[in-house]
């Protein structure tokens, strides 16, 4: 059969088979209930101690400062609208290329009496600096700033941007779903420069789709979301997700102690692409030095991403046209109309985001059927303007 | 929750598990605790006439270190005069059995157990 | 041969049927794709999947496929129901009803929206467990929008008149919601015609993985709830987050043996449970919990008199059972659920609930009463209050040295 080439990692990425051959005795003959006190519940709550502890080593956390939850969206949730609930409303500020997580929470803020600011990103997708210094002259009690953008992979100096938040008085949270991984994390030194709390997730580095995480400095007073049971040290109700968190765990783990070797190959694989976009005469957005190495968002003048993107899937290879979570919205993506780009190149938007098990091999089958998409787009391009 | 081996080897095998015959030279009894509480522990002595306690029996409702608590001082009263049992404290029977903190109060009642054995004694033959 | 421990505790969480993980594992291995991935197969093949689940769960409670969503469980499914309804509905009135033998997630949750200026009553059950109709009408206000009442017990599995109620909310204009996570597979769920508005269920009481649940919300007449999580607009804006595909897989598979399956199913596990019943029966001074008729087949409930509860579960290790619920029985207080109907503290504290299933034998049965007799009858030989049973005193009487 043909398999399709996967490029598009940031959505969601295959299952590790070391991770799912770990996951299967919980789908098997290890189902306790991890709060019941027999034999049964016993092995299922020492299973959900190991990968709480995995998740915290493998981030530098304390086992209490991870808080398991469904995944990535849940922990931005309950991160910001927890937390908000525990003190008057005053300013949030975030970036404005959250994922949609992180705004709609601040939307649904906005109504219950809070500032909301959208902190703007300059042309590279870095935060604007005269943006930044004058949020944090309003002194926000609350900002959120993702470390690495899921669609541009531009990565935020969140340390520190996080010291002066904290100077400024604000909690600071990150959205790290994106970096873990594929960038040195470490919550203990983001910790001490500032940084509250930080959501990370398991289906982005290998392991399942249900199992995430926020990782939070305990003295942040966070008000549950979910109630109930009182799983999770009373922060997240509901009966753990024994599979998913053993399979998290461990994809934590594995995702991080083969990073380095990872990020190299990453980079060697990008590098080959990006300079067979350059010479399609294609647009890289973001930083070229402060990326994500597996990801890379460009558009070829004059090609609409959509159909691009469709016409990619027909010839077997799996990319974006945006974040897979927006990807019901049409229109230019807004991250990159914030970032000054023209509305006719952001419609033009494709992001590959490649993941350590893509191979050279397949970036060239990538670049020799992009050109001739191209070739054939812009001369049908050029037949409907000049009919 | 996790017992410590002495519990568990208590629990398993009691000693000293009855009551003595209501008729019995010497004996006095202990009742301590409520059933509303979880725990009701009752312990019997056995004084000679030479006022050492020759014999214990006990019964308890209550949890393994409950139980296991009232076995070990049945063993540990005799032989021993009343005021020498009257020494026996709550700390040296959670410190023998690993009792974990939540289970402190199981020794307490242990301690109280005896103390109400001897003030029986007492009470029924006044020196 | 038994195995050991005998697994008698399907109501805290059942095993992920074998077919069920068969069916979830190609979605574990190639079929990865992020269901909202507009832009390619690998979302397309995960959404179509997601979507045959959604229809496989309504079909069980013969409701629309557009009237499910998908939930990280009943907790959050429960969670979502009622925050959803008392926000959206709150300009209506303030009040909500709802009962004390619910489950913590909708208790908790209801402590919650009291806190957010709500007011609730919590009913009281009758002796044998179960709503008084008369006494649930008599609790609704003018400014009532909320009723919560479960399908099923998880102590004691006995089943609540929805029914009966649900129509009582109806003429009432009042919003309904059922938990029915303990019901689905155990007793028949047909929406067509229940007046029930919102109802919560879970995959992993029914033979399903853990982590996904899904919400039942009423298209006719229409209710609407506000969202809880924010984000992706997936679940059409009532549920954001991307749920994992291969469980959503796995929950639809277990519902869709479930509704084939059950008719059979609950014949056998019932005949298991009486026989359990009977093997007990000839135990002095046990009583069962609960009203024996109106229960699910799978679950006996009883209290051992004059035995403590914690050393019973240590004599028992054998058998996995549970005491009280899963949920609070990390801590000693006695079952909140026992108590509501009635029953004093030590009888709450000895009491065992038996949860037989799908994968419960005959074999297994009867050796959990021979070791019940035999280890009751040690426990009570060590009881001083056995001991005064058996020489007539009356306990109630007793002045207890409490310390």
């Amino acid at each position: 059969m043909f398999a399709p080439v996967y490029f598009d990692h940031n959505a969601t990425t295959p299952l590790d088979p070391v991770v799912r051959e770990a996951m299967l005795p919980y789908l098997g003959e290890r189902f306790g209930n991890a709060s019941a006190r027999h034999e049964y519940g016993r092995n299922t709550r020492r299973a959900l101690d190991l990968a709480r502890e995995q998740v915290a080593t493998a981030v530098g956390a304390e086992p209490d400062e991870v808080v398991f939850v469904s995944g990535g969206s849940e922990a931005n949730n309950l991160f910001l609208k927890g937390t908000a609930a525990r003190l008057p409303p005053g300013l949030l500020a975030v970036s404005a290329a959250e994922h949609p997580s992180v705004l709609r929470p601040a939307a649904q803020l906005a109504r219950q009496g809070w500032d909301v600011r959208h902190l703007a990103p300059a042309a590279d997708g870095r935060l604007a600096r005269d943006d930044w210094q004058a949020t944090l002259a309003l002194r926000p009690a609350l900002v959120s700033v993702m470390l690495a953008n899921n669609e541009t992979g531009v990565l935020q100096d969140v340390a520190a941007l996080a010291a002066q938040a904290c100077s400024a008085g604000a909690i600071f949270h990150t959205d790290a779903v994106q970096a873990l991984g594929r960038v040195p994390l470490n919550f203990r030194e983001l910790n001490a420069a500032g940084v509250g709390a930080m959501t990370i997730s398991g289906h982005k580095i290998g392991g399942p789709q249900g199992a995430a995480a926020l990782i939070r400095d305990r003295r942040i007073d966070i008000e549950p979301q979910i109630g109930g049971g009182g799983q999770e040290g009373g922060l997240r109700s509901g009966t753990e997700n024994i599979a998913a968190l053993v399979g998290f765990g461990l994809a934590c783990e594995r995702a991080v102690a083969r990073r380095a070797e990872g990020a190299a190959h990453l980079d060697a694989m990008r590098r080959r692409l990006e300079s067979a976009l350059a010479d399609l005469g294609a647009t890289v957005f973001g930083a070229p030095d402060g990326r994500l190495p597996n990801t890379s968002y460009f558009a070829l003048p004059g090609i609409d991403g959509e159909t691009l993107v469709a016409r990619l899937d027909r010839a077997g290879f799996a990319v974006a046209s945006g974040s897979a979570c927006s990807s019901n919205d049409h229109g230019p993506s807004a991250t990159l109309l914030a970032m000054g780009v023209d509305a006719d190149l952001a419609r033009g938007a494709v992001r590959v985001s490649l993941g350590t098990g893509n191979t050279e091999r397949q970036i060239d089958d990538f670049v020799f059927a992009l050109k001739a998409m191209a070739l054939n787009l812009r001369r049908l391009g050029a037949v409907a303007l000049s009919g | 929750m996790a017992y410590s081996v002495k519990v568990l080897e208590h629990y398993e095998n009691p000693r000293n598990v009855g009551s003595f015959g209501k008729e019995e030279e010497g004996v006095a009894t202990g009742m301590v605790g409520a059933p509303a509480c979880g725990d009701v522990m009752k312990l019997q002595i056995k004084v000679g006439k030479d006022g050492i306690i020759e014999d214990a029996r006990f019964k308890t409702y209550g949890c393994g270190s409950a139980i296991a608590s009232s076995s070990l001082v049945t063993e540990w009263v005799k032989g021993k005069t009343l005021d020498q049992a009257l020494e026996i404290r709550n700390t040296q029977i959670a410190e023998e059995l690993a009792l974990p903190p939540v289970k402190i109060h199981c020794s307490i009642l242990a301690e109280d157990a005896i103390k109400a054995a001897v003030a029986d004694f007492r009470k029924k033959k006044p020196e | 041969m038994v195995k050991l421990p005998i697994y008698l505790d399907y109501s805290a969480t059942t095993p992920v049927d074998p077919r069920v993980a068969e069916k979830m594992i190609p979605f574990l291995v190639e079929k990865f794709g992020n269901p909202a991935s507009r832009s390619h197969a690998f979302g397309w093949e995960a959404e179509s999947a997601v979507e045959e689940a959604r229809a496989q769960v309504a079909a069980l409670v013969n409701a629309d496929p557009r009237e499910i969503i998908w939930t990280s469980g009943a907790t959050e499914s429960n969670n979502l129901a009622l925050k959803g309804a008392a926000n959206f509905y709150s300009g209506r009135g303030k009040h909500i009803v709802t009962v004390k033998t619910e489950h913590k997630a909708v208790l908790d949750t209801v402590r919650e929206l009291e806190r957010q200026g709500f007011e609730a009553t919590y009913l009281d059950v009758q002796e044998n467990g179960l709503v008084d109709p008369a006494v649930f009408a008599a609790a609704l206000r003018p400014d009532t929008i909320l009723a919560s009442v479960m399908l099923v017990n998880n102590e004691v599995g006995v089943i609540q008149p929805i029914a009966e109620l649900g129509a009582i909310c109806r003429a009432h204009n009042v919003i309904f919601h059922v938990d029915a996570a303990q019901a689905t597979g155990k007793v028949g769920i047909d929406l067509a015609t229940l007046p029930v508005d919102l109802m919560s269920f879970s995959a992993h009481k029914t033979y399903g993985p853990k982590g996904i649940g899904a919400l039942y919300i009423r298209r006719k007449p229409r209710i609407r709830l506000e969202a809880q999580m924010h984000g992706g607009g997936h679940e059409r804006g009532f549920r954001s987050g991307t749920l994992a595909t291969h469980q959503i897989v796995g929950m639809g598979e277990a519902f869709r043996i479930a509704r084939e399956e059950m008719a059979v199913e609950n014949v056998r596990i019932g005949a298991l449970r009486d026989r359990l019943l009977k093997g007990l029966s000839d135990i002095e001074a046990v009583y069962v919990n609960g009203d024996l008729e109106k229960r699910v087949p799978h679950n006996l409930n009883i209290s051992f008199a004059y035995v403590e509860g914690e050393s019973m579960l240590m004599a028992i290790k054998d058998l996995a059972v549970s005491s009280g619920s899963a949920c609070t029985s990390a801590s000693l207080e006695p079952s909140y659920v026992l108590r509501a109907l009635g029953r004093d503290d030590e009888l709450a504290h000895s009491s065992i609930r038996f949860t037989l299933g799908r994968f419960t034998t005959e074999e297994e049965v009867d050796y959990a009463v021979k070791l019940l007799h035999q280890k009751i009858g040690k426990l009570r030989e060590l009881s001083p209050l056995w001991e005064m049973v058996q020489e007539g005193v009356d306990l109630s009487t007793v002045q207890w040295a409490a310390h």
